[in-house]
């Protein structure tokens, strides 16, 4: 159990964090959704004793400023910089953390297994891709099998297949029973790995939700690019106008304006009077 | 969906916020692997080491020549050397420790770990430490090697106490570089810091000893107390006396420090130095442990 209750942080006159409080139940998965700046990473380090802050952090109904090192000992961190020891391998940096966290050896390599890694243990961290750092930092943050953890952006430097394997990963562990707090600003991810969003702005919550609920709440709106046949782009754009969808040609293709969770529905409606899409991109 | 509160057998109410050995052993290794890859640290050391046996060659006399006071002059330059490379290595390592690992991230890296501050703090002071330690061994361990291939009689225990004098010298430079990097935030400016401060007290505290000196007319015993204030100079007056050297150097605080300290000089500089080396380091301590934003 998570409770952050009156969280601000300011750094001189600036407020990066006003007045913010929630709670993560055992249990949960709860997303810190929200642009650069938020303050998500914030309240992360918050929690980790990082920061100095004014308000009520408590952790398992243990005081994070009181007691930092019981919370970091309850606490996997996957940080959104990943910046570990440079000249350290992969089974270099396990080890020092399993020594700092008194974790059985055999665990180093199950994490190793977990993540992929196993291959790569002797590599230097200065020799890895940002992915393969990302994958180390998951690693690190799974290594104690922790009943609390703060993923910030975790999948955010990784690769298709890699984030698809990770976010299988993470979402098993939601059901292991942690809390889980998880910063991210991709939409899709809050859709997979989480029962509740927190949507924040210049240091607040300014909304509280079911992930399926955010983007209808905050109006959010994405724009489908998309590639029909050169002969039929204004066909298509005055279809999609007569069905309501904001649309106009580009150099390339078609622009529509959608809602961020009803893409479909100007697919479907291009379709159905034969249009034929070659392709598509997302735009946010 | 049903909670696990605690997986893993992990029991928050076990961890202890005192400072716990065994952690402070484990960050003391990692600095300890970490100082011994750093090719500055080899640089210090490889420059210590060559400059020890070159001034041990140039001190002893010719060959024919057997016996103790040739290593004397030996031991002397030794002293000399540790003023200014050991001195110099302890501070920039210092320096570098903290502001270095906070510019680069680690140390929210390392504190993300059920560790402490106080513990990051000790395990780093006691890995350099360790560094600094065979710094100076492999230094006079040289000078050792080549005094004997020259068949001057080495004095090992002279030999050791000065070592261990040196040890300690670095033990408080490294406290006051590391005093430096907590207050510091960059790493190039923490480094700035520490050459000032190793200039400051290496030659303007001697120079400027000189020059009050010559330009007033302080009590003997305040001279002798700015001296011995300098941790540089109270190493060099511990080294002197280890080497049951004479005092005159220092002039009329010289005399007033054998009048009326006499045998129990050594003590009172070596306090001094032990003082040194506890002070900066609690200072960073303190500062470090309240300091709100890493």
């Amino acid at each position: 159990m998570i409770r952050v209750k009156g969280l601000t942080k300011r750094y001189g006159h600036i407020t990066v964090l006003d007045d913010v409080s929630f709670g993560v139940p055992d249990g949960e998965a709860v997303a810190l959704w929200g642009p650069n700046g938020a303050g998500k990473t914030t309240i992360v380090r918050c929690i980790l004793g990082f920061l100095g802050y004014e308000g009520e952090i408590e952790v398992n109904g243990v005081d994070a400023r009181r007691r930092p090192k019981a919370v970091r000992q309850m606490v996997g961190h996957v940080p959104q910089e990943l910046d570990f020891y440079d000249d350290l391998t992969i089974a270099e940096t396990l080890e020092l953390s399993r020594r700092l966290r008194a974790v059985p050896g055999s665990r180093v390599g199950e994490m190793l297994e977990l993540v992929d890694l196993g291959a790569h243990r002797t590599k230097k961290v200065r020799e890895l891709s940002g992915g393969m750092k990302q994958k180390l930092g998951i690693a690190l943050a799974l290594l104690a099998d922790p009943p609390v953890l703060l993923l910030d952006e975790p999948t955010s430097s990784l690769d298709v297949a890699s984030r698809e394997h990770m976010i299988e990963v993470l979402e098993a562990l939601e059901t292991e029973g942690r809390s889980i707090i998880l910063t991210t600003h991709d939409l899709d991810e809050v859709g997979m790995l989480v029962s509740r969003v927190l949507a924040m702005e210049d240091g607040k919550v300014i909304q509280e939700c079911a992930p399926s609920e955010l983007a209808e709440r905050l109006g959010l709106r994405s724009w489908l690019h998309l590639i029909v046949g050169q002969d039929q782009q204004e066909a298509a754009v005055e279809l999609l106008a007569a069905h309501g969808f904001r649309a106009h040609t580009n150099s390339a293709g078609i622009l529509v304006e959608v809602s961020a969770q009803r893409k479909g529905k100007a697919l479907h409606t291009l379709q159905e009077s034969g249009f034929e899409i070659v392709d598509l991109e997302v735009w946010r | 969906m049903t909670a696990a509160t605690a997986p893993a057998g992990i029991d928050s109410s076990a961890v202890s916020e005192r400072v716990e050995p065994r952690l402070v052993g484990v960050i003391a290794l990692k600095v300890l692997r970490e100082a011994v890859r750093d090719r500055w640290f080899w640089l210090y050391c490889a420059g210590f080491a060559l400059l020890a046996a070159g001034i041990t060659t140039l001190a002893l006399p010719d060959t024919e020549v057997v016996g103790t006071g040739g290593f004397g002059r030996t031991a002397a330059s030794l002293v000399a050397l540790v003023q200014l490379v050991v001195t110099l290595m302890a501070l920039t390592l210092g320096a570098r420790s903290l502001a270095g690992e906070r510019e680069s991230g680690t140390l929210r890296f390392l504190l993300s770990h059920p560790v402490s501050r106080t513990e990051v703090l000790l395990g780093t002071y006691l890995g350099l430490g360790g560094a600094l330690l065979a710094a100076v061994a492999a230094g006079f361990g040289v000078a050792g090697l080549v005094s004997s291939f020259r068949s001057a009689v080495v004095d090992v225990g002279i030999l050791l106490k000065i070592a261990g004098a040196s040890w300690l010298m670095a033990l408080v430079m490294l406290g006051i570089g590391m005093l430096v990097s907590v207050v510091v935030r960059r790493t190039g400016a923490a480094m700035g810091a520490a050459l000032l401060i190793w200039l400051g007290l290496v030659f303007l505290g001697d120079l400027g000893i000189m020059g009050t000196v010559a330009a007033t007319n302080l009590p003997a015993e305040t001279l002798f107390a700015v001296a011995v204030a300098n941790p540089i100079e109270a190493f060099r007056l511990t080294a002197i006396v280890s080497l049951e050297g004479s005092l005159d150097a220092l002039g009329p605080a010289g005399t007033y420090a054998v009048d009326s300290f006499g045998n129990s000089i050594g003590w009172l500089t070596l306090g001094v130095l032990f003082a040194w080396a506890v002070a900066p380091m609690v200072l960073a301590w303190l500062l470090f442990r309240r300091k709100k934003d890493l």
